[in-house]
C-alpha cells in the first residue's frame, strides 16, 4: 500500500477532498479519517507537520476561547448582570461580580454602570459545553469604550493585524497616534484625531485584504508613511 | 416515436453550460452563485446564530433552516406569486434534508444555520441548482462538512435517458424527471425524487449517469471555492 500526502502544502482544499493516504498519517484539526484516507472537513489551507495533516480555516465566525480579549456590546440588562454581543454565534453574560470591583447594592439600576449599546473590552473566563459564555472586566486594560469608531473584520485576520508581539498594530498606533484595541472576535476600536482614525481604519482593511501576501509589514509601513508622513519603519515601532 | 435529438441539440448525457462563483454577498457569512443553462441560483448562509422561536432550539445540536424561493419574474411569462407556497415549502424541506447529511452542527447547540436560496431566472432543475449553490455557500461560511453536495436532474424523455433537463424536456408529456443529489467523494445519494414513470432498468441507468454528471458539477464547485481564496 502506498502511503503519501495527496495535496501540496498550503494548497486550498474543499470539504471532502482527500488529503493523505495511509494509516501512518494523523488527522489534525479540520480533517477526519475515512478508512485509510484523511479527508478535509472544511474549506481551508493544508498544513502538513510531520505525520499530522491539518487545515487552517479561511472563513467562519468567531468561536469563543477562554482568556481571549474581545470587544462586546451590551444588548440586554439582566437581573444580575449584562448580556453582551461578542460577534460570535452565542452571546456572553457578564455578572455583577465580574463587572466591577465597586460595591453594587441589591436592586440597583444596572444601566448606571453599563447601558444598552455600550461597548466594553472584556475577557472570556468560561465557555461551557452548551456554549454559555462568561466574560469578566477584571484585568489590566479591560474597560468601557467611550467615543471612537468600531469596525468588524474576519476574526481569522486578527493575528495578522496584531502582528508578532503587537508589531503591526503598534506601527499603526505610532504613525496615526490613535488608540487602537483589537478584539480577538474581529471587532476593532479606534480613537484619535478623526482624519488619523480614517487612515488607521484603511491600514487595517489593507492588512485584511493582503493578509496572505508576503512583505506585508513593509507595504503597510509605506502606506502609513505616504498617508501620515511618519516613517514608522525607522525604528518607530518598538 | 423516438426522441432522436434533444430540443437544444445537446448530447443525451450532456449538461447545459455551468458557471459558479463564491463570495458574492460580502455581508453574509457565506454565499455562492450557480448557473446551469438558463437556471440561476443564489445561496447565502447566515450563522450559526441565535435561534428564535425558542421552542425550535435543540440543545443537542445546531439546526439547519433552508428557504427556497423563485422570484416572481423568474419563470416563463407566468408570474410566480411572491412569498412561500406549498411547492417552495416542500422544496425547502427536501433541500434541507439533502444538505444535512454532510453538515456537522454538533458544536453549535441551540443555534441555527440559515440558508436562503433565491432563483432570479429558472428553466427547470431549480432544486438541483439550489443544492449545488447552497453546498458551496455552506463551505464558504467555514462550517464543518464531511463533503460537498452536487445535484443534477436526470430523467427520461420518451425512450432516452437525459441529463439536466430543461423546461421543454421537463414538461414533455412522455417523460420523467429524477432530481439526484450526490456527495461526490463518497458517491452517496442525499436526494432522490421522481416525477413520472420509468422502468427499473432505466432508473438504474439514470442514477448511474447522474452520479457521473455530479462529478462534473463537483469540479465546477471545487474550482469556484478555490478561486475565491486565490484571487484574494
Amino acid at each position: 500500500m502506498t502511503e503519501n500526502v495527496l495535496v501540496k502544502d498550503k494548497e486550498i482544499v474543499v470539504p471532502g477532498e482527500p488529503l493523505a493516504q495511509g494509516m501512518s498519517f494523523l488527522p489534525g484539526p479540520g480533517t477526519y479519517r475515512d478508512g485509510d484516507r484523511i479527508l478535509a472537513q472544511r474549506l481551508g489551507m493544508v498544513s502538513v507537520e510531520g505525520k499530522v495533516v491539518k487545515l487552517i480555516a479561511l472563513s467562519g465566525r468567531y468561536s469563543p476561547k477562554i482568556k481571549d480579549k474581545v470587544i462586546g456590546k451590551v444588548i440586554d440588562v439582566l437581573m444580575t448582570g449584562w448580556r453582551l454581543d461578542i460577534a460570535s454565534p452565542y452571546s456572553a453574560v457578564m455578572t455583577l461580580k465580574d463587572a466591577t470591583s465597586e460595591f453594587i447594592p441589591r436592586g440597583a439600576d444596572l444601566t448606571q454602570y453599563y447601558g444598552l449599546g455600550d461597548s466594553v473590552v472584556c475577557q472570556i473566563v468560561n465557555v461551557t459545553s452548551q456554549k454559555l459564555i462568561d466574560v469578566s472586566m477584571k484585568g489590566p486594560g479591560l474597560r468601557k469604550l467611550r467615543g471612537g469608531r468600531f469596525i468588524e473584520v474576519s476574526p481569522l485576520k486578527v493575528p495578522r493585524i496584531i502582528g508578532k508581539d503587537g508589531s503591526m498594530v503598534g506601527m499603526i498606533k505610532n504613525a496615526t497616534k490613535c488608540e487602537i484595541i483589537v478584539g480577538q472576535n474581529g471587532i476593532i476600536w479606534f480613537d484619535g484625531a478623526p482624519e488619523m482614525e480614517v487612515i488607521a481604519v484603511n491600514a487595517v482593511k489593507k492588512i485584511c485584504d493582503e493578509a496572505h501576501l508576503g512583505g506585508l509589514t513593509q507595504r503597510i509601513a509605506d502606506f502609513l508613511k505616504e498617508s501620515t508622513g511618519v516613517d514608522v519603519a525607522q525604528g518607530g515601532a518598538q | 416515436m423516438t426522441y432522436h435529438e434533444r430540443f437544444d441539440k445537446r448530447a443525451f448525457d450532456e449538461m447545459r453550460p455551468m458557471s459558479a462563483k463564491v463570495g458574492i454577498v460580502p455581508r453574509a457569512d457565506g454565499s455562492a452563485m450557480f448557473q446551469i443553462g438558463k437556471t440561476i441560483a443564489y445561496a447565502t448562509v447566515y450563522g450559526p446564530r441565535d435561534l428564535h422561536p425558542k421552542f425550535m432550539q435543540n440543545p443537542m445540536t445546531g439546526i439547519l433552516r433552508v428557504n427556497y424561493n423563485m422570484m416572481p419574474f423568474s419563470g416563463h411569462g407566468e408570474r410566480v406569486r411572491p412569498g412561500g407556497g406549498r411547492r417552495s415549502k416542500e422544496i425547502s424541506m427536501v433541500i434541507q434534508n439533502a444538505l444535512l447529511p454532510v453538515l456537522n452542527l454538533k458544536d453549535y447547540p441551540n443555534a441555527v444555520v440559515d440558508v436562503f436560496i433565491e432563483l432570479p431566472q429558472t428553466d427547470a432543475g431549480t432544486r438541483c441548482a439550489a443544492i449545488t449553490a447552497a453546498a458551496m455557500a455552506l463551505a464558504d461560511a467555514g462550517l464543518e462538512m464531511k463533503d460537498l453536495v452536487a445535484a443534477v436532474a436526470a430523467g427520461r424523455v420518451e425512450d432516452k435517458i437525459v441529463m439536466d433537463l430543461n423546461y421543454l424536456e421537463d414538461s414533455h408529456e412522455d417523460g420523467c424527471d429524477i432530481p439526484v443529489a450526490v456527495m461526490p467523494s463518497s458517491g452517496k445519494i442525499t436526494l432522490l425524487q421522481m416525477d413520472g414513470e420509468i422502468s427499473p432498468a432505466m432508473l438504474k441507468e439514470a442514477i448511474s449517469k447522474a452520479r457521473d454528471a455530479c462529478k462534473k458539477i463537483y469540479e465546477v464547485q471545487k474550482q469556484a471555492l478555490k478561486a475565491r481564496f486565490l484571487q484574494l
